[in-house]
């Protein structure tokens, strides 16, 4: 590797308020090579990429370009010196022709009106950079993801990208469209465009990339090649000792009694046939990949969706389908997976937002039991340790953890004895993580119940007493907490996916 | 302005924090006392009360209003639903026959019910509330027209005395304030007048969390047409008789009033002291416009450079906290 880097982040780091997301950090793209950028999610990669496509800036280090220094102090900067971004969520207009999108800010005009020859005919020459062939005339939004993705990356370079940053392409592709990718990646590695890819596909890395910079908790922690064994990269990325990061303690469960029973839950094209039950003290985790249908399920558990067939009892009560107030009065609480879209109000207070669900059954007459309510969330304020000025703050102003611990509390206030937690510390810091673990525990030890779906596995492996695992929409298997391991896991979640993803 | 939320802990008082959360009614005093400075006619008894009949309309229909734009939402349809029940209420009077107080409440019955299928088109429709409530400003105006036939309807005794005085304070006065109080203790005290805050903020959140969103927002748009009515009412009762086109365009002062007053378009914010405020500052601007004996072509610029100053400036303030 004596090739000069066409991109290097020197001992970058990075501070939003107290916490330090990015601690130097160094990473190169070299021309024709494949840079892999991995590590768990809040690990900083994002933050890296926004470095690199000058969303952000650097609080320390510095970005080299070609051997030198340079500021990135926005996206038009990056874009100037040859960087583009091909993020997860495309930056396409779906309304828009494929044309029209690649030449998006560069129409050729011809006495001051749009040239539509030109513009096809430049637009072809951009997606023919890939080989890409499709009718330049179709409606992005009529493309299937895989053909927009290749879209926006004929784009890019077609705008003499040089520098291709590829956040996680692959999550919403089947076996085949990626294939297509990598033969895409290939060809350009060939025409020396150096590549930074992202995928939490293990798999995947030896087969595409070139060397791996692994990262946790903002921290580098080395680099090696991509023919690295994936237990070896597992290990590098989660760090030794699962142990500590997750304290479960376990309930003795052979006298405890079913609390929330399932069966036959069926919602037409989301999930169907699943059964199951959680005893009080238990912690049941659901594993799956994204799209396997878990979310739908939980959401449909909580009243929130409303489901084709089968039965949701608590305590041996049935309760009605797609009925939120039924459910809460059951016991359950849920604690959705998108905490700022769906868990809280991010602009009114703690205390509004810890009361919510117990707005109306605290109330007197229709009048809002004031004092009540806040002697309640300031109660509960403390004993989860939520950090804030006052109360009455907005929510918003909260870090991540604490914003979620609020939605924890307010189910604790509405004393919820069923909790369904969608991935309950996605974007929470390292500490806030094992203060929700604890709290975890801290509600079997009292008898309750909780169904846990998480994307991240060491999470769902660390605190589960037993996992599920769903696949397209099915339970694909039930492990027990001591034969459950990645692999086992991963098995279960992706066995057979791609031929049923070929079929459709 | 003894509405505020929520009682908190406080040393003293903090004149940063108050300014800062009561532009409007700093811009309010300001504006008065520059009047008071130009004209003579201004601080003078008749004018005060005239003020305050003009103000009644203006603040009872954006009292309602404030509801809808809390809750998220918009109700542009406020001025014809006023239109068609005080039209109701005079037909139900004069044609059909009905004693005086029930043409009264009949009026108030009908703009409820235009608010609830604004509610019901709005939440279980999912018509957006611009478009139901655009669809039922036109409906509500169309009705009111082939009840009326175009012509004016004499209104009840009962109706007219909403018009007329109390010893020596206006009808309109009176009711303005028991409105205002009424309102107020809606939004602030009740479970349904929370639970706006919390639709408008996050409705999702709100419905996760057990709030019965639907039912909300129904009530929410049946309390702006009530409140529509009883300024249609108003209206009516100050000139004994119901306009065809009465309370036509209301909806857009009734509006600005909310918006002068502090509350958010994108819902989850807003006081009725602060819609009061904002209805007085655009009927005092008005007032002493014509005092100055600008014509109300000028006033109509002044007005809306003034609605867009406010909002700036709300808008600025918010930028600056935030950062």
């Amino acid at each position: 590797m004596t090739q000069q880097p066409l991109l290097t982040l020197q001992n970058v780091g990075k501070v939003f308020g107290p916490v330090t997301v990015i601690n130097d950090v160094t990473v190169s793209v070299y021309p024709g090579q494949v840079q892999v950028l991995l590590g768990e999610n809040g690990a900083g990669k994002s933050t890296l990429i926004k470095m690199m496509a000058g969303v952000y800036q650097p609080d320390s280090g510095h970005i080299v370009v070609d051997g030198k220094t340079v500021t990135l102090p926005n996206t038009r900067a990056a874009e100037a010196v040859g960087i583009a971004t091909i993020h997860q969520e495309l930056n396409l207009v779906p309304t828009m022709s494929v044309a029209e999108n690649v030449m998006l800010g560069r129409m050729p005009t011809r006495h001051g009106l749009v040239d539509r020859r030109a513009l096809r005919q430049q637009a072809r020459a951009a997606l023919a950079l890939i080989g890409l062939d499709i009718d330049v005339d179709v409606l992005v939004g009529d493309l299937g993801i895989a053909r927009q993705q290749l879209v926006e990356i004929a784009k890019a370079l077609s705008i003499n990208a040089r520098i291709l940053i590829l956040d996680e392409p692959t999550a919403a592709l089947t076996r085949h469209e990626t294939e297509n990718l990598f033969a895409v990646m290939a060809d350009l590695r060939q025409r020396g465009v150096g590549m930074l890819f992202i995928s939490h596909h293990l798999d995947e890395i030896a087969e595409v990339g070139d060397t791996v910079t692994v990262l946790r908790d903002g921290e580098f922690i080395g680099e090696v090649p991509a023919s690295t064994s994936e237990d070896e990269l597992v290990k590098l990325m989660v760090g030794r000792g699962i142990e500590d990061q997750f304290p479960r303690v376990s309930e003795n469960l052979s006298q405890a009694a079913e609390v929330l029973t399932v069966e036959n839950l069926t919602s037409t094209g989301l999930f169907s046939d699943i059964s199951f039950t959680v005893k009080a003290g238990e912690v049941l985790g659901i594993a799956g990949l994204v799209g396997a249908g878990r979310t739908e399920l939980i959401r449909a558990i909580a009243g929130a969706d409303r489901y084709t067939s089968g039965t949701v009892a608590v305590r041996g009560q049935i309760l009605p389908r797609g009925n939120i107030t039924a459910a809460i009065a059951a016991g359950i609480g849920h604690v959705p997976e998108d905490r700022k879209g769906q868990g809280l109000v991010l602009d009114a207070s703690v205390n509004n937002n810890l009361g919510y669900a117990t707005l109306a059954s605290t109330a007197k007459l229709g009048l809002v039991d004031f004092a009540g309510q806040r002697s309640r969330a300031t109660a509960v304020a403390k004993r989860l340790r939520i950090r804030m000025h006052t109360i009455d703050q907005p929510i918003g102003a909260l870090s991540g953890g604490n914003q979620q611990k609020a939605v924890f509390g307010r189910w604790i206030i509405a004393a919820s004895t069923i909790l369904l937690l969608d991935e309950p510390t996605r974007g929470v810091d390292v500490g806030a993580k094992v203060e929700i673990y604890e709290l975890m525990n801290t509600i079997t030890a009292a008898g309750g119940a909780i169904l846990m779906v998480s994307s991240e596995l060491p999470e769902i492996l660390g605190m589960s007493d037993r996992i599920l695992v769903m696949r397209d929409g099915r339970l694909a298997g039930e492990l027990s907490a001591a034969e459950a391991t990645q692999d086992a896991v991963m098995t279960l979640a992706a066995r057979d996916v791609d031929e049923t993803h070929e079929q459709r | 302005m003894s509405t505020t939320t929520l009682p908190t802990p406080r040393r003293g008082v903090d004149y940063k924090k108050f300014l800062a959360n009561n532009g409007a009614l700093v811009g309010l005093v300001v504006l008065c006392l520059a009047l008071f400075i130009a004209t003579p006619d201004f601080l003078t008894g008749p004018n005060l009360l005239n003020i305050g009949i003009q103000v009644s309309t203006v603040a009872v229909l954006a009292f309602g209003m404030t509801f809808v734009i809390v809750a998220g939402g918009i109700d542009l349809s406020v001025g014809s639903v006023a239109a068609l029940s005080a039209m109701s209420s005079g037909w139900m009077f004069a044609s059909a026959g009905l004693p005086g107080w029930l043409a009264l409440v009949g009026g108030l019955v009908v703009g409820a019910l235009a608010g609830v299928i604004n509610g019901l088109a709005n939440a279980y429709g999912k018509l957006p509330s611009f478009i139901a409530t655009l669809a039922m400003l036109s409906v509500a105006r169309g009705l009111t027209l082939v009840i009326s036939d175009g012509r004016p309807i004499k209104t009840a005794p009962e109706v007219s005395f909403l018009g007329g005085n109390l010893g020596p304070v206006p009808m309109p006065i009176v009711i303005l304030v028991i409105a205002a109080l009424a309102a107020s203790f809606l939004l602030n005290r009740t479970v349904i007048g929370r639970s706006m805050y919390a639709v408008g903020g996050n409705a999702e959140a709100a419905r996760l969390s057990g709030l019965p969103v639907k039912r909300i927002l129904v009530t929410v748009f049946a309390l702006a047409g009530l409140f529509a009515a009883l300024a249609g009412l108003l209206l009516a009762g100050r000139l004994d008789s119901a306009q065809p086109q009465a309370a036509a365009g209301y909806e857009l002062d009734a509006i600005a009033a909310v918006v002068i007053g502090g509350a958010s378009l994108s819902g989850g914010l807003g006081r009725i002291s602060g819609t009061l405020v904002g209805a007085l500052v655009l009927v005092v601007i008005r007032n002493g416009l014509n005092l100055l004996n600008v014509t109300s072509f000028w006033q109509q610029v002044v007005i809306g450079l003034v609605i867009a100053l406010a909002v700036g400036i709300d808008v600025l303030r918010r930028k600056t906290r935030n950062s």
